[in-house]
Formats: structure tokens, C-alpha cells, sequence
């Protein structure tokens, strides 16, 4: 899981590369590559170094707070496999 | 990663190509100091018209406009360019990160050191027995020392994670563990992957790939070790084996939508198995690589929807998606058809047909070459270069 309250940022080693369903990210660090699998998540993603919390990102991006859980799975993910750092 | 909302599977979006490759293949050089009877590449000699390293770097400038985020460096041998390591540099510089393979020959304890030092490159060790016994009637006598001697280096150095890659054959297949606890020894993590009837392969595919029984000891084998072991995504022919999402992975050809390769001499072709013209979509050389993957017409035609053919009325269809095009192409198997390792048994009636396998007209191979199940006469430490 993702700590929410705390804000977040691209890992400086990751590289995100937008496409027509979200983004590829690719950590040249752990040498992996993860798959963003639509615009809004890709869209949090990106701005997320520039809001003090996940939620914040996550509400900018215009995501719904009924409709969050999918996307802080995705975040904890990401944060678990150091695409993600503490900002 | 789980998706937020419902999509087209990723899948269905790849086979129809992105705008610039993952990844891709390149290969440097032809020239090779060993002789593996299986070689994707028919690698051997040197050719004449290998690209310079002006050539490569303007490659490297393209792929980083493109944002490829790394290149499998392979060959032949790479190492064996005098620019090998210039190119590398180049390349991690410019943000394309780097993975190589390598037989081993070159990763001195000085290179070793250098490896580690840096963060941008991946090695990879190739070896395709977990005994010398194995390994070395496939890869030329002396190769399964040369990979240790290397993997050794590399862990003196201290380089987090080298990959040993093996491709599996009937010899080998018995020998999954033996290969996880020789990567745990050296502190690399196992890549494993599918025997192509590519190149060489062709010639040595019917004796060396693994039989039925084998492939469902594999399939259960990779299911149990899910993601801690790297498969290239290679195996999806057997993905009808099991529950759907069961192997690990974007289990899809990726030949000309997500992939590409590109050869010595700046060919361009669909993938890493299919080096024959008709998998030859252009030349780096004419516009650019860009140009070439975004417009030629072979990639164009492969990222229209496929025709499932003979396979529309099987149920794993959706699984494997027909196998892969190359192992059918060189097997002398129709595209449309199932794949020669189909594991519903769809392939062997094909296979036991009278066949014509289509040769490459490229083919650097050396005229001295290692025959399978036979030692060679003299090691292979020759140098072609």
C-alpha cells in the first residue's frame, strides 16, 4: 500500500514514456519496466511531485474518491517496486 | 501491475504496434568467437559491411529521440568490436540503457570492475548447460568454463545481478534447478528461453528442442517460479497449458508491434528469430530507423489483425495466439497454421509431413562448424577477428 498522506515522486533513475493507453515506465535502476494502463493514472503519476499528498494528485487528476482503490493499488504497486520515493 | 479501470487488454493494444519499439535487438557484429550449433544469427564471420561507429551512434541518437528505454546488445560475439565498450557509454549517456549478451570472453576482472562501477548495464551470461558435459556440446569445448570464469569475475566485482540465459533444449530441460542455484551462486538471476529453429537452429531444432512431455514439465516448472525467473516472455506458446495469466508476463509475439531487431549491417527484421528476408522490413541506413518502423510495409501488415487460420476453432487460441511465426516460418510450417510446439499436439501431424524449411540467404557462419552430439575437434578459441 501506499502511505497517502505522504507526498510522492518519480524515483530520479525512472523514465516515463507516454503512449496512446497511459505510459510505459522504465526504472534504469531495477532495469524493470511497468505498464501505466490508462491517461489518468498516467496523468497522477506524472504530477504527483507536485502535490503534497496522494489524494490531492489523485483528486486534481479528477478521479473520484468513490472511485480511488484501484488507483492507490496501482500507486502501492508502483511505490513497492521503487518506481515510486517519498518526495 | 493491475488496471484502474477496464481497457483493452494491453495485449490487444500492443499487436497493434506502439510508436517507437519497448525494446529491441541489436545485434553488432557477426563475428563470433564460438560456433553454437543453434545460433539465432548464423554468426560466424565478421561481415564486411558491418555498421561503423558513426552509423551505431546515429542509431543510439534515434533511439533516444524515439525514448527506447534500453537495447539487447548481442551479436555474434559484441564484445569482439574494438568499439564495444565506446558504444555502450555512448548509448547509457544518451539514456538508452544497455543489456548485452556475452559468451563470457571479454569480462576480465578489469571489465568486471568497470561493469560494476556503472548503473545503466545489464550482462548477460550465456550458457546453455549447467554442466560443462551439457553445455559444451552445444556451445564448442571450453565455453562453459569461459561463462564461469566470467560470472566469477562479476561476482569478485561486486556487479548486483548478472543474468545467466539459457535456452532450453532437450538436454538441458532437467536441469532448471541445477541452473537456479548456479545463478544463486553468483548472485544472477536465471533467464530462460525458448529454442528458435532460427538461423543454425534450423538445422539442429528437430533433435534439440524439448519433446511433448518436456514442454509440460517446463510449463509446471515456470509456473512455480513465476517472476523470479526471466523468460523474455518466450514461452507463451505454452500458455495454453494452464489457467490464463498463469505464466508471468506479456505473453504475445511482439515481431515488428513491441520489438524489433536490428543486424549488423543495419537490417532491420520483425524480431531477434527472424532473420530472413521475408522478415526484413528495410535498413537503417535508407532514412532512418525510425522511417522503418513506423512505415514499412511488413510492420504496417503485422499490426493489422492477424488471421487466427487453422487455429480459429481451437479453444486455447486466445492463449497462445497461434504460437510464434518464426519457429512456424523455419520449420517449414504455414504462418496460419499452429505452432510446431503447439501443446495440443496440432503441430507434430505438420511436422511429420514432407517439409521445405526456408533458408536465409544471410548466413555468416564459419565453414569449420561444431556438429551436434560430437566434440569438436579442437577447441573453439579461435578468433575470427
Amino acid at each position: 500500500m501506499i502511505e497517502t498522506s505522504l507526498g510522492w515522486r518519480l524515483h530520479p533513475q525512472v523514465a516515463v514514456r507516454p503512449e496512446p493507453f497511459g505510459a510505459l515506465l522504465y526504472h534504469f535502476g531495477t532495469r524493470r519496466l511497468s505498464f501505466l494502463k490508462n491517461r489518468t493514472i498516467a496523468a497522477v503519476v506524472e504530477s504527483l511531485a507536485e502535490h503534497p499528498d496522494v489524494r490531492s494528485a489523485l483528486s486534481a487528476a479528477g478521479v473520484d474518491p468513490a472511485d480511488e482503490a484501484p488507483y492507490l493499488q496501482a500507486l502501492g504497486v508502483l511505490a513497492d517496486s521503487q518506481m515510486l520515493v517519498p518526495a | 501491475m493491475s488496471a484502474p479501470t477496464r481497457v483493452p487488454r494491453l495485449v490487444e493494444q500492443f499487436e497493434r504496434g506502439l510508436d517507437a519499439p519497448i525494446c529491441l535487438t541489436w545485434e553488432l557484429t557477426y563475428a563470433c568467437n564460438l560456433a553454437c550449433v543453434h545460433c539465432l544469427s548464423s554468426s560466424g564471420k565478421r561481415d564486411p559491411r558491418e555498421l561503423s561507429t558513426e552509423q551505431c551512434m546515429a542509431i543510439i541518437d534515434e533511439l533516444e529521440r524515439m525514448q527506447v528505454f534500453y537495447v539487447n546488445i548481442g551479436g555474434g560475439e559484441p564484445t569482439v568490436r574494438p568499439d564495444f565498450w565506446e558504444l555502450v557509454d555512448y548509448a547509457t549517456a544518451h539514456h538508452v540503457g544497455v543489456k548485452f549478451s556475452t559468451n563470457g570472453l571479454r569480462i576480465t576482472p578489469q571489465v568486471a570492475e568497470r561493469l560494476a562501477a556503472g548503473d545503466y548495464v545489464d550482462v548477460q551470461i550465456s550458457l546453455d548447460g549447467a554442466t560443462a558435459e551439457v553445455n559444451d556440446a552445444v556451445r564448442g569445448r571450453g565455453s562453459f568454463a569461459m561463462a564461469i570464469r566470467a560470472l566469477e569475475n562479476l561476482a569478485a566485482a561486486g556487479f548486483a545481478d548478472p543474468k545467466i540465459s539459457v535456452v532450453v533444449t532437450r538436454h538441458n530441460v532437467g536441469q532448471l534447478d541445477d541452473f537456479q542455484a548456479l545463478a544463486q551462486r553468483y548472485g544472477a538471476t536465471l533467464r530462460i528461453t525458448r529454442l528458435r529453429p532460427s538461423g543454425r537452429g534450423a538445422d539442429v531444432w528437430d533433435d534439440l528442442h524439448p519433446t511433448r512431455e518436456q514442454q509440460k514439465g517446463l510449463y509446471d516448472w515456470l509456473v512455480a517460479h513465476g517472476e523470479r525467473v526471466l523468460t523474455g516472455d518466450s514461452f507463451f506458446h505454452l500458455a495454453g497449458l494452464g489457467a490464463p495469466g498463469a505464466l508471468a508476463g506479456l505473453n504475445m509475439c511482439g515481431a515488428g508491434r513491441v520489438v524489433c531487431l536490428i543486424d549488423p549491417v543495419g537490417d532491420v527484421y520483425a524480431c531477434p528469430f527472424a532473420i530472413h528476408e521475408k522478415f526484413l522490413a528495410g535498413n537503417v541506413c535508407d532514412g532512418g530507423f525510425a522511417e522503418v518502423w513506423r512505415n514499412s510495409e511488413l510492420f504496417t501488415e503485422l499490426r493489422r489483425p492477424q488471421s487466427a487460420g487453422a487455429c480459429g476453432s481451437c479453444g486455447h487460441y486466445d492463449s497462445c495466439r497461434g504460437g510464434c511465426m518464426a519457429a512456424k516460418f523455419f520449420t517449414g510450417l504455414p504462418i496460419d497454421g499452429p505452432d510446431p510446439e503447439c501443446v495440443q499436439g496440432y503441430g507434430e501431424p505438420a511436422l511429420a509431413a514432407d517439409r521445405d524449411k526456408p533458408r536465409p540467404r544471410v548466413d555468416h557462419s564459419r565453414t569449420v562448424l561444431l556438429k551436434l552430439d560430437r566434440p569438436p575437434a579442437r577447441p573453439c578459441n579461435e578468433s575470427p577477428v
